[in-house]
């Protein structure tokens, strides 16, 4: 009861509250919007809400973000009516929604962009014949124009060159920034006295160019990144912490040692912590891969990351946040991240060859010149147009148009690539390690092997429906073509299973001690009728075929898991899988990939914390977008459909990469074949320089869009 | 040529407010939903 002075001190604190609600704002991910009319019904929707100020969907993040003082599950049921999924982020995980370099590199873009055309009208003119003083004030003002915009737009490659400078390497934004400032500078000095040729439009389309291709690859990567970030922020980082007269929705962060807290069913406990409850039942498979459900008692200890199979459960916290045996292992990775860093992409080796190459051409055209005429102007001209031309604008876009190109393709078949180079690794990969529980398969349930009628099965597959257990849910898959009876008296009995009533008979499905019968899994009631449901392991769509497809493209594929040799070898031999591992600990897992790396690439596809480590030392890898978050953080690629039946397409499509790659150096090499020794007789003039580059560069993307059309 | 004093400064100024709108688009975040910019078009509303 609080104390007010006068009624409207009573009702004031309300104002106050309402007032800082109302900043707040919300972002929904709704993964349905496809469409207009989606926008439409969504924002129709939730701006009838009252409370809610605006709301603005995105789809091209296929997100909504709404102004509102709601609380998020409002906006949800709302949502939901209308028929659209709707799921909270974790507002610090999804991070600011502003991509700053992104947005930096396109008004970059845009301003050489600009410079560019302006520039390019006042050379045409010179390049029609415009005589003496027009020609000379046409320069001035080009200069003007072109001075400022490249010392603008072109810092991104001074700034890598320098980069690469310092560390006593040459890469190629030397070469490329080497002809800016040149073209610049050589230009201004033949402006300005009075020279016939400047290449002002050339440092700016090459920029420009330049520019286009960060941007591109730029975009796609942010694109594949901010989808992976999102894949986290869904992960709702709130548990439930008891007190002596009721419960609290706390963020995970703020648990501290010997709080309790219930963990519902279905849920991952959130902290290391003792059971206090008399039973459990928990999945550990992402910690240890073993795949059967462990059973425990009163006063043992539960690791943060196990999935509660069973009925609600209570823990006392004795560790949290890093000191969680689930971070410890995570801490595995950070060690081996850093031999990920040594490897030189395809683009480097290039520069490394190119760069050197290029520079002494025009050091000895310099030369050159200037002995044969002395004429240290005219040699600085011709060394500066032999700069240009030699096309780094092709050379620099080959690897990032093919790389960009690629990637955006993938991202359409469901693959999120976060690592630039990741393409290159995967096409020099020829053998595949494969985590088996949660990468290959799936806790479920085989309903072939049940023996029961249609009708049965109708009620079965009825039950399980109603139910939002995971074990419910996996039993609903496995009988994916059945059609459910209708059924009254549904009831759900919190984490101990589902009853209702069937023409007149008590149906019952849950866990078999509740049921009363001493099954180990699932048991099934109608009437007087008791079946028990034996756990089996559901293979992922595309695992069985995944051996043989693999096989076709000359990569060998293993399995090293760490579950029991009975069950590893069963899958083995289903699949077709011949070389195989069980029982293997997150550290035996690390090393094997590392012996195994010595003589092979090996590509690591897994999903657990027990994969992590090797997920980062191998020389590439992939996990689902079902695995933890630190295994995903670890992997270059996230798979994210439930399938494994597009893998060898990530493989084709990554070779195809590389050798569309190796055919854009030889298109600009080709290029720079005709273009040099044109430039080293001193003919080379600014359009001409314009021209190739142009040429060149188009050339260049048109061959990388090629990727797109492939099966 | 004298018209050109009058032109140069003239196309120097059309460029630069082009310029100038295209750091507005991208100042109010008009790149940001490329898709859901095209899907709006669609949409009937009176």
């Amino acid at each position: 009861m609080s104390v007010a002075a006068c009624p409207a001190c009573a009702t004031a604190p309300l104002a106050t509250e309402l007032a800082k609600l109302e900043r707040a704002r919300v972002t929904l991910s709704v993964p349905d919007l496809r469409c207009a009319a989606c926008i439409q019904t969504v924002e129709r929707t939730l701006n009838a809400l009252a409370g809610v100020r605006a709301a603005r969907v995105n789809l091209s993040l296929k997100r909504v973000q709404i102004d509102t003082g709601l609380a998020p599950v409002l906006l949800i049921e709302a949502l939901k009516k209308a028929g659209y999924a709707a799921y909270a982020f974790d507002a610090e995980e999804l991070g600011s929604e502003a991509d700053a370099s992104g947005k930096d590199l396109i008004l970059r873009l845009g301003v050489a962009g600009f410079a560019m055309m302006n520039v390019m009208l006042l050379s045409v003119a010179v390049w029609s014949g415009a005589p003496g003083a027009t020609r000379d004030l046409f320069h001035l003002i080009s200069a003007a124009i072109a001075l400022p915009a490249t010392a603008y737009a072109a810092q991104p490659f001074f700034r890598s060159a320098l980069h690469a400078l310092r560390a006593a390497r040459l890469n190629m934004d030397v070469p490329i920034s080497l002809a800016i400032v040149l073209a610049a500078g050589m230009s201004l000095y033949e402006a300005l006295n009075g020279g016939a040729h400047a290449y002002f439009d050339a440092a700016l389309s090459l920029t420009f160019f330049l520019l286009i291709g960060r941007v591109l690859e730029h975009r796609t990567r942010a694109a594949a990144r901010s989808a992976a970030k999102e894949l986290s922020a869904l992960e709702v980082r709130t548990a439930t912490r008891k007190f002596a007269n009721g419960t609290e929705t706390v963020p995970i962060a703020q648990i501290a040692v010997d709080d309790v807290i219930l963990v519902p069913a279905g849920m991952r406990v959130p902290v290391d912590g003792i059971l206090l409850s008399p039973r459990a039942t928990t999945d550990r498979s992402f910690l240890t891969g073993e795949s059967a459900p462990v059973e425990h008692i009163e006063g043992v200890l539960l690791c943060a990351g196990e999935v509660n199979l069973g009925a609600p459960l209570d823990i006392r916290t004795t560790a949290v946040g890093e000191d969680t045996s689930l971070r410890q292992i995570a801490a595995l990775v950070e060690t081996a991240e850093g031999a990920r860093n040594t490897y030189t992409s395809l683009a480097d080796r290039a520069a490394r060859i190119y760069a050197p190459l290029v520079h002494l051409l025009a050091a000895a055209a310099f030369l050159g010149w200037w002995l044969s005429t002395g004429d240290v102007r005219h040699a600085l001209n011709v060394a500066v147009a032999v700069l240009i031309i030699t096309c780094p604008c092709a050379l620099g876009l080959a690897v990032p148009a093919v790389t960009t190109a690629a990637i955006g393709r993938l991202y359409e078949m469901g693959f999120l690539v976060k690592s630039g180079t990741a393409l290159e690794r995967l096409a020099e990969i020829d053998t595949v390690v494969l985590d088996k529980t949660g990468t290959l398969t799936k806790r479920g349930f085989d309903a072939r092997a049940f023996d029961l009628n249609a009708e049965e099965k109708s009620v079965l597959k009825a039950l399980a429906e109603s139910s939002a257990h995971p074990l419910a849910r996996a039993l609903d898959q496995s009988l994916a073509e059945v059609i459910p009876a209708t059924l009254t008296g549904i009831t759900e009995h919190k984490g101990q299973g589902v009853s209702a009533q069937h023409c007149g008979q008590l149906v019952r499905l849950g866990r078999s001690d509740w049921i009363g019968t001493t099954g180990s899994g699932l048991t099934f009631t109608a009437g007087p009728r008791i079946l028990d449901l034996a756990f089996a392991e559901r293979c992922i769509d595309g695992a069985d075929a995944l051996p043989e497809s693999l096989d076709r493209l000359g990569i060998s594929a293993q399995i090293i898991s760490g579950d029991t040799e009975a069950r590893t070898a069963a899958l083995a031999n289903r699949i077709g899988i011949k070389s195989w591992l069980s029982a293997v600990s997150p550290a035996q897992k690390h090393g094997r990939v590392g012996e195994l790396s010595r003589k092979n690439s090996v590509c690591m596809i897994g999903d657990g914390v027990n994969d992590t480590a090797a997920l980062a030392s191998a020389h590439a890898s992939v996990a689902p977008g079902t695995a933890l978050d630190a295994a995903r953080n670890a992997a270059d690629i996230v798979l994210v459909r439930d399938t494994l039946s597009d893998v060898p397409r990530l493989f084709t499509l990554s070779r195809l990469a590389v050798h569309l790659s190796r055919q854009n150096f030889a298109i600009a090499a080709l290029y720079n074949l005709i273009a040099v020794p044109i430039a080293l007789a001193g003919f080379a003039t600014p359009l001409l320089a314009a021209l190739m580059m142009s040429t060149s560069s188009l050339t260049v993307l048109f061959n990388a869009l090629r990727i797109r059309w492939t099966k | 040529m004298n018209v050109l004093v009058i032109l140069i400064p003239v196309s120097i100024l059309l460029g630069g407010a082009g310029l100038a709108a295209f750091v507005w688009t991208l100042k109010s975040k008009q790149y940001d939903d490329m898709a859901g910019s095209a899907a709006r078009l669609l949409i009937d509303e009176d």
